[in-house]
């Protein structure tokens, strides 16, 4: 027999190792040399605290009770780690993509990053935690117990209790030391994590050895280790359905929702890739786990006294038969099995206590006082951690030494994990389904919280304990439906797969019920696509539209949280990349959402939201972000869209420029057809001058001839002068070079002038004239008048076609202006010449009686415009009618200034 | 032609076996789930019931079987790309 003092020695020896690795990985990783701690080896054996002590020592007992029914518990979680691709690779992309802290951090995060989901999840996760603790107390101290009633020692209640006090002392100054020396949970803690991988390694070696020891020293090998399994007393396989397939889905489910498995599988991820070994070879640990659970059950019944505990056949066989090395090997086992679980459940709930439950309300007790310029968040985290781990530790054993460590406590750990469980449909449904909703989840999870108290967790206390037998057997208050173990009246199931059955479907129901009635908030959206869509997209939407902020503020706060070392390098990193100089980056909505990462990996993301929050001010998301960025589709779309505006934009330029093109080309064909037309007018007259001079070139012609070619040559000359005249006053008035010679003269006379110049001695032109209306006076430029009027008298001379031309000169006025008006009996000017007529070279009727280049009208209407006033055609019944106004205005000025 | 279409196939072909193994490690837990339910409907009306040793042979047997054929198809889909890769056109 070894002395108790032995054990405590090596126990104490074997703690003092673990804290050496710990310190030793944490020193390593600190300089740097962390590669090795990165291995799949050391994420899968990490993954072992899913093997409690509850497990290394109660699988035997179980087995020895049920039968094969203690391997569901093992047979979920491979199925969970085997099929990965579905689950697992979701969850550990999201956990490493949103920096999760804990598992209510997953959900309050997906959920809108809601301050009350993250609540109820951490409430449940510690209600189910707790019972579960206290078991792994108790399995060291009844381990304890077995040594020293070994060594004739008695145990009495004192001496149990003192041992599980001392035992949860010590874990939580460990898990103090190494899961709160730093706060930022994403850098992982080295430490706890390499002793958990030594830990995982001396439990399996033990176990297998004890295992070894029972088949080949014992039973004399496999097939007689076989042979004494076919004729024990335990029946293997009498296997209820519904159990069988209920505790392989509530392993499964728990493997996922317990939030210690939760920190080691997603938190403490270091590489993605490690989970795909760990898919294979964490099944193989779990097989190794179990291999030789039943041999030991059996050889335990057969070689033990009747009445022993079949719990603690792992160590009670191999100290029956006198190898002490081998006990105590295996009660390192169990230690390590106890230590390693209640270690990273307490730092687990510890995180979520303090992010989810104590700096909340410690953010909305100070929120008046503007606690983010004043308070360390920082020192109330790692204090609130410190204190929730041993709080926990502390509910841990008050549990313990409540249910009085008998046999109840063994049945619990089903039932703790039922607790757990009720996370799975909000996990779920939030990975996968973009339409899940707080409202959905916070219902979901109350309901079977609810349901899972009541049919479950109460009664566990034992009958009569809370629910008395009275009500057990009728319900309260007599409901009959309402019976604990019997729910809407179906009785005879049982009570572990009653309370599953019914505390699933209706989460799972209301979740599903609640989601879709209710309308989720922009940010809840937002995170659901990133959460669902996580592998499409690789970079996420920004949640932060209003920077009103300024990035000392932002450096303050995250130095109380962060650490000014970290916080400072964060921030100079952000202003490197943005080109500037100094340490203050500029405040980017990008840099607010990569800031609210870096807080969330210490503190979570609610908080880290809400304090981001109460800098900035601004409510994150606008439904306009959502609408833009919270769909991929949505940018493509917007993408195209843009792209069409933009060739819309230019097909318009396009038309633009064309019509252009088209315009020039007028006015060039215009050009083409003036200058053509002004050689042609220069030709003609020259064309006989040459023809003619030639003729006269000839001496045999008559004086008479002669003179009569000369009167020709000099007459087209005159008409070559005057057109050129022509051309160049047009040109003058067009360019606005001409100069006016202001005059004031009489009407009358200006008309006696033109008719007496129109020569209209030769022809048959009347002109009939009204003298008295005649009689104003007029301040203009009174030449270039006549030669308007000239051309207008001429041009019915030349033009009217009446048998007895007669041209009427009208003269009215109005307020601002003289009309005169020069009307003939002609036959008038066809309608679609009525516009031609103005225009430079346009002769309506034919060339030879016109003797003129069609430059007059052209002429007269620059003049007019000039002079301020306006020639035009007046479409009449009969006749031609121009009317020239000339205007009042300065002659008025001239009258007031004499 | 033939020339031409050959490297495509090829890559096609790759890419093709790593849908589908990525199909295979879906399925694995469904065959596990499967393969654990059968002792369920295994009859126990002889006397003695259901032999000890065929249990637990059978059920160990499957666990070992999951855990090979898991182990191989990452070993498969180790040699080619990244899963979010090959997922993203999925």
């Amino acid at each position: 027999m070894i002395s108790f003092n032995v054990l405590i020695f090596a126990a104490l020896s074997y703690v003092a190792i673990l804290f050496a690795v710990a310190f030793l990985a944490e020193q390593r990783a600190a300089a740097g040399h962390s590669n090795w701690l990165h291995s799949p080896l050391i994420y899968t054996l990490s993954l072992s605290i899913y093997c409690t002590a509850w497990t290394f020592y109660g699988a035997v007992g179980y087995a020895a009770r049920s039968g094969l029914e203690f391997v569901t518990i093992y047979l979920g979680p491979t199925l969970v780690m085997v099929g990965w691709w579905w689950i697992l690779r979701k969850l550990v992309r999201i956990g490493r993509s949103q920096r999760l802290t804990s598992i209510a951090d997953l959900i309050s995060s997906r959920f809108g990053k809601s301050t009350l989901l993250g609540m109820v999840v951490t409430v449940i996760s510690v209600i189910a935690a707790t019972p579960y603790i206290a078991l792994q107390l108790q399995s060291v101290t009844l381990s304890f117990a077995v040594f020293a009633q070994s060594g004739a020692q008695v145990w009495d209640a004192a001496d149990f209790n003192a041992t599980a006090l001392w035992v949860a002392v010590g874990l939580a100054i460990f898990t103090i030391l190494f899961g709160t020396r730093n706060l930022d949970v994403n850098e992982r803690h080295h430490g706890i994590v390499m002793a958990i991988a030594v830990e995982a390694v001396v439990k399996l070696m033990a176990l297998v050895a004890v295992g070894v020891f029972v088949v080949w020293g014992i039973a004399g090998g496999p097939s007689g280790m076989l042979q004494r399994i076919e004729t024990s007393d335990i029946t293997l396989w009498d296997q209820d359905s519904g159990r069988w397939i209920s505790l392989i889905f509530l392993s499964g489910a728990a493997f996922i929702c317990l939030p210690r498995m939760f920190q080691v599988l997603v938190v403490e991820n270091a590489d993605e890739r490690h989970l795909r070994v760990a898919s294979w070879a964490f099944p193989a640990y779990l097989f190794l786990m179990s291999l030789f659970v039943v041999p030991i059950a059996v050889v335990g019944l057969d070689l033990l006294p009747a009445g022993s505990n079949p719990d603690l056949f792992v160590l009670t066989v191999p100290l029956f038969e006198g190898r002490n090395g081998l006990a105590v090997l295996s009660f390192l086992g169990g230690f390590s099995s106890a230590t390693s679980m209640v270690i990273v459940a307490t730092i687990a709930l510890a995180t979520m206590v303090s992010n989810h439950i104590v700096v909340p309300v410690w953010l909305h007790l100070q929120a008046d006082q503007h606690a983010m310029m004043s308070g360390d968040v920082r020192k109330v985290i790692l204090l609130a951690r410190r204190l929730s781990i041993a709080g926990i530790l502390m509910l841990g054993f008050i549990y313990y030494r409540a249910s009085g460590g008998g046999t109840a406590l063994a049945a619990i750990g089903l039932i703790s994990f039922t607790g757990t469980v009720q996370i799975l449909p909000a996990l779920i449904g939030g990975i996968f389904w973009r339409g899940a909703t707080r409202i959905g989840a916070a219902l979901g999870l109350l309901t079977g919280l609810l349901i899972w108290t009541w049919t479950l967790f109460l009664p566990s206390f034992g009958v009569e304990a809370v629910i008395s037998q009275s009500v057990m057997e009728l319900g309260p208050f007599g409901i009959a439906w309402l019976r604990p173990q019997a729910l809407f009246g179906i009785a005879g199931l049982d009570p572990l797969v009653h309370g599953i059955m019914w505390s699933m479907l209706w989460n799972a129901g209301i979740f599903v019920v609640g989601s879709l009635v209710s309308f989720p908030g922009p940010l809840e959206r937002l995170q659901g696509a990133q959460f669902v869509n996580v592998f499409e997209r690789s970079n996420a939407a920004p949640a932060w539209t209003s920077a009103a902020t300024g990035a000392e503020d932002l450096l303050v706060m995250s130095q109380r949280i962060l650490g000014s070392r970290e916080a400072q390098a964060i921030f100079e990193t952000e202003a490197a990349r943005q080109g500037l100089t100094g340490y203050l980056p500029e405040v980017t909505p990008e840099f607010i959402q990569h800031l609210e990462r870096e807080l969330a990996g210490s503190v979570g993301a609610a908080t880290a939201h809400a304090m981001i929050g109460q800098l900035t001010g601004g409510s994150g998301v606008s439904v306009e972000d959502l609408i833009a960025v919270a769909d991929e589709a949505a940018q493509i779309l917007e993408y195209s869209n843009r792209l069409e505006a933009k060739s819309a934009e230019q097909e318009q330029t396009a038309r633009a420029l064309r019509d252009a093109n088209t315009k020039l080309t007028a006015l060039s064909i215009q050009k083409d057809a003036f200058l053509s037309q002004i050689s042609h007018e220069l030709r003609t007259p020259m064309t006989s001058i040459r023809s003619f001079s030639d003729i006269l070139r000839d001496d045999t012609m008559s004086a008479e001839a002669r003179e009569r070619y000369a009167g020709i040559i000099h007459d087209e000359a005159i008409r070559l002068t005057r057109l050129l005249d022509d051309l160049l006053d047009l040109s003058v008035l067009e360019n606005g070079q001409v100069v006016l010679n202001e005059q004031t003269g009489d009407l009358s006379s200006l008309i006696d002038r033109a008719v007496g110049a129109a020569g209209l001695h030769d022809s048959l032109l009347v002109v009939v004239r009204d003298q008295t209306a005649e009689q104003v006076t007029l301040s203009a430029d009174l030449d270039r008048l006549v030669q308007v009027f000239i051309n207008v008298i001429s041009n019915a001379r030349k033009y009217c076609d009446a048998s007895e031309p007669r041209l009427t000169i009208d003269v009215n006025h109005t307020e601002e202006a003289y009309h005169v008006d020069f009307i003939d009996n002609g036959s008038g000017i066809a309608k679609e010449n009525e516009q031609l007529i103005f225009e430079k070279f346009s002769r309506v009727s034919d060339q030879s009686k016109a003797g003129g280049a069609g430059l007059g009208l052209a002429i007269c209407r620059e003049i007019m415009h000039r002079l301020g006033g306006d020639v035009a055609y007046l479409r009449r019944k009969d006749g031609t009618a121009f009317r020239v106004t000339v205007p009042k205005a300065k002659m008025s000025a001239a009258l007031a200034e004499t | 032609m033939s020339r031409q279409r050959n490297s495509p196939v090829f890559l096609e072909r790759a890419s093709y076996k790593q849908r589908r193994l990525t199909d295979a490690a879906r399925l694995l837990p469904l065959l596990g789930m499967v393969l654990w339910a059968i002792p369920l409907l295994w009859r126990s009306d002889t006397a003695e019931g259901t032999s000890n040793a065929t249990s637990l042979l059978y059920v160990f047997g499957v666990w070992v079987l999951l855990i090979i054929l898991s182990a191989l198809i990452i070993r498969k889909l180790q040699v080619d790309t990244e899963p979010s890769q090959s997922e993203s056109s999925d």
